[in-house]
């Protein structure tokens, strides 16, 4: 079984976590195009390469980001999501104007 | 012994009749160009130049004829899908597989088993009621059908009600069937050849040049090539190229593993399938039992085997047949499988000009191969879109207007 090694819990197997999407910057959704909302949600760079994703421990709900080769199938490192994300992000409820 | 066939067994010659005319140099132009020689790529050419006399064709193929998904898939054809549009679309593939091997004369051996997918839940069993609702109202044929008569088809299938999921009703599709998938790609590329086009291996698209929205020419390892048009139906390297044209797409690779056993005597006809237990199970003419359907937990462009894989199938098989235990593997094999958010594939114009598009065909595309000859090959020559692809466009994400067919495809065949 391949391993994956948590920045939370260390390494384990593989079938203990759920693989979460690339991660690309959310645009903001209140403001955004439909299309370019479209894109940021359904459209992949599904790279035969080196990749920036989500990954989750299922066990413990934790979320991280992972750098994974997509081709030679090895994980290059894994990290918290507090390396990208500084500053908490709060969603704000669009008023009905703000919807196109 | 026949004579005839010692003598081509001595003979030094090896006198083998050729499939297809081996490719010349490449020309400086072509009215239209196919990347990928899989059974899409070959069966679009086949249909522009057998029924819309466009023969200045090029099929270009960066490895050989058929060895991409073509050659790996389980060869599974149905029709029992859940969306009217995804239903009216395979309905027609599964005529047209019906007198393919007439259609080239040559055989594909279709053989017309039936298919069979269990229920293990109540839920399950609503969502069959649903799907022989809309089948049937297409034309289709498919009926739920209670445990005594799986038994009768499948007698030796596991009904006991002590497993870990008991069987409790069955989806039955007689008009499911499987055919020979290499036989399907080697018959499209004789016919097309046959009638001019040119089949070009080893020679890789490795740039597309788009000017003013249009494209201009492909390079390839082995030169450069001018085109009036291009068609991608190239499934796991789908974005990949499409990227070479500017054009995103809304797809994760993911290999999906199936595998063989030895041959055994033939026991098992129709094809069972078990979205619960997540495997499919179906015995070739030559004996083997074909167990199939596991997917990869995260995207990746790499065909290797693994013993995750061959596990989990293992157990399922082993609980329907449980006489498989007994089985000897054979082969475990993947192939890249290019999967869109809503399980249904991505035919049809795209955001340039004369750049057509035969991709998204995730886990179920070989059964729609005669029908995307024929739908595509129209598109190329007429340039509109015929009505049965057009729900089928990449637009239809830009537009919220997803074709879910998620529930249908579960156990990816
Ligand atoms: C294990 C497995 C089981 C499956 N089971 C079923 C099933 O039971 N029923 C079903 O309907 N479907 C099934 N599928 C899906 C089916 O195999 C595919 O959807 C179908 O074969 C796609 O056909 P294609 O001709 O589009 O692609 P392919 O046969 O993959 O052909 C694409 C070709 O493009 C070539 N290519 C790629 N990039 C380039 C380039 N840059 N330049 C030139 N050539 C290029 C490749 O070498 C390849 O030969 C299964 C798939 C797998 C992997």
């Amino acid at each position: 079984m391949k391993l994956l090694t948590c920045p939370l819990n260390g390494q384990r197997n593989i079938s203990e976590f759920t693989y979460g999407g690339e991660y690309h910057p959310m645009p903001n959704p209140n403001s955004t195009s439909p299309r370019k909302w479209a894109e940021y949600v359904f459209f992949h760079d599904n790279e035969a390469g080196v990749v920036i994703e989500w990954w989750c421990h299922t066990a413990s709900s934790f979320w991280f980001l992972a750098e994974r080769n997509t081709v030679t199938d090895t994980v290059i490192r894994t990290f918290e999501a507090s390396e990208i994300f500084k500053r908490r992000i709060d969603f704000v409820e669009p008023t009905s104007g703000d919807i196109t | 012994m026949p004579f005839g066939l010692l003598k081509y067994g001595l003979s030094s010659e090896y006198p083998a009749q050729h499939h297809f005319t081996p490719a010349t140099e490449l020309k400086k132009h072509y009215d239209v160009v196919i990347i990928g020689a899989g059974g899409h790529g070959t069966a679009i050419a086949y249909n522009l130049a057998k029924y819309h006399g466009i023969t200045n064709v090029a099929v270009l193929e960066k490895s050989y004829l058929g060895g991409g998904n073509t050659a790996r898939n389980t060869a599974v054809i149905r029709s029992n899908y859940l969306t009217e549009e995804g239903v009216s679309f395979y309905r027609e593939s599964v005529k047209l597989y019906n007198n393919l091997s007439n259609e080239f004369n040559y055989n594909v051996m279709m053989e017309n088993r039936g298919q069979l997918t269990l229920a293990h839940s109540d839920a399950a069993i609503r969502s069959f009621r649903w799907r022989a609702e809309v089948n049937q109202h297409m034309g289709v044929r498919s009926e739920l059908i209670d445990r005594q008569t799986i038994a009768e088809l499948v007698p030796n299938l596991n009904m006991s009600e002590d497993s870990r999921f008991p069987i409790m009703a069955g989806l039955w599709h007689a008009d499911g069937a499987t055919a020979r998938h290499d036989a399907v790609a080697w018959g499209y590329a004789k016919g097309a050849c046959e009638r001019g086009v040119e089949l070009h291996q080893l020679t890789e698209v490795e740039d597309i040049e788009v000017v003013k929205g249009r494209v201009s020419a492909v390079k390839t390892n082995r030169g450069r090539v001018e085109c009036g048009a291009v068609v991608q139906a190239v499934a796991g390297a789908s974005s990949i190229v499409a990227k070479k044209a500017g054009i995103p797409l809304p797809i994760h690779c993911y290999p999906l593993q199936a595998m063989v056993t030895q041959p055994y005597k033939p026991i098992l006809t129709p094809h069972v399938s078990s979205p619960h237990v997540h495997v499919y199970v179906h015995q070739t003419s030559r004996g083997e039992f074909v167990i199939g359907g596991g997917s990869d937990p995260y995207p990746l462009y790499h065909t290797r085997a693994t013993l995750d894989q061959r596990e989990t199938l293992s157990a399922a098989a082993m609980e329907l047949f449980p006489f498989l235990a007994q089985a000897r593997m054979l082969r475990q094999w993947a192939g890249t499988t290019d999967m869109t958010p809503d399980y249904s594939p991505i035919m049809g114009l795209s955001p340039v000009e004369n750049y057509y598009l035969d991709a998204g065909w995730g886990t179920w595309g070989f059964k729609a191969t005669p029908i995307c000859g024929v739908t595509m090959a129209e598109l190329v020559a007429t340039k509109k879109v015929p009505d049965i692809i057009k729900p089928f466009e990449l637009e239809r994400f830009y537009n919220y207007e997803q074709i879910n067919e998620a529930g249908a495809t579960a156990a990816s065949h």
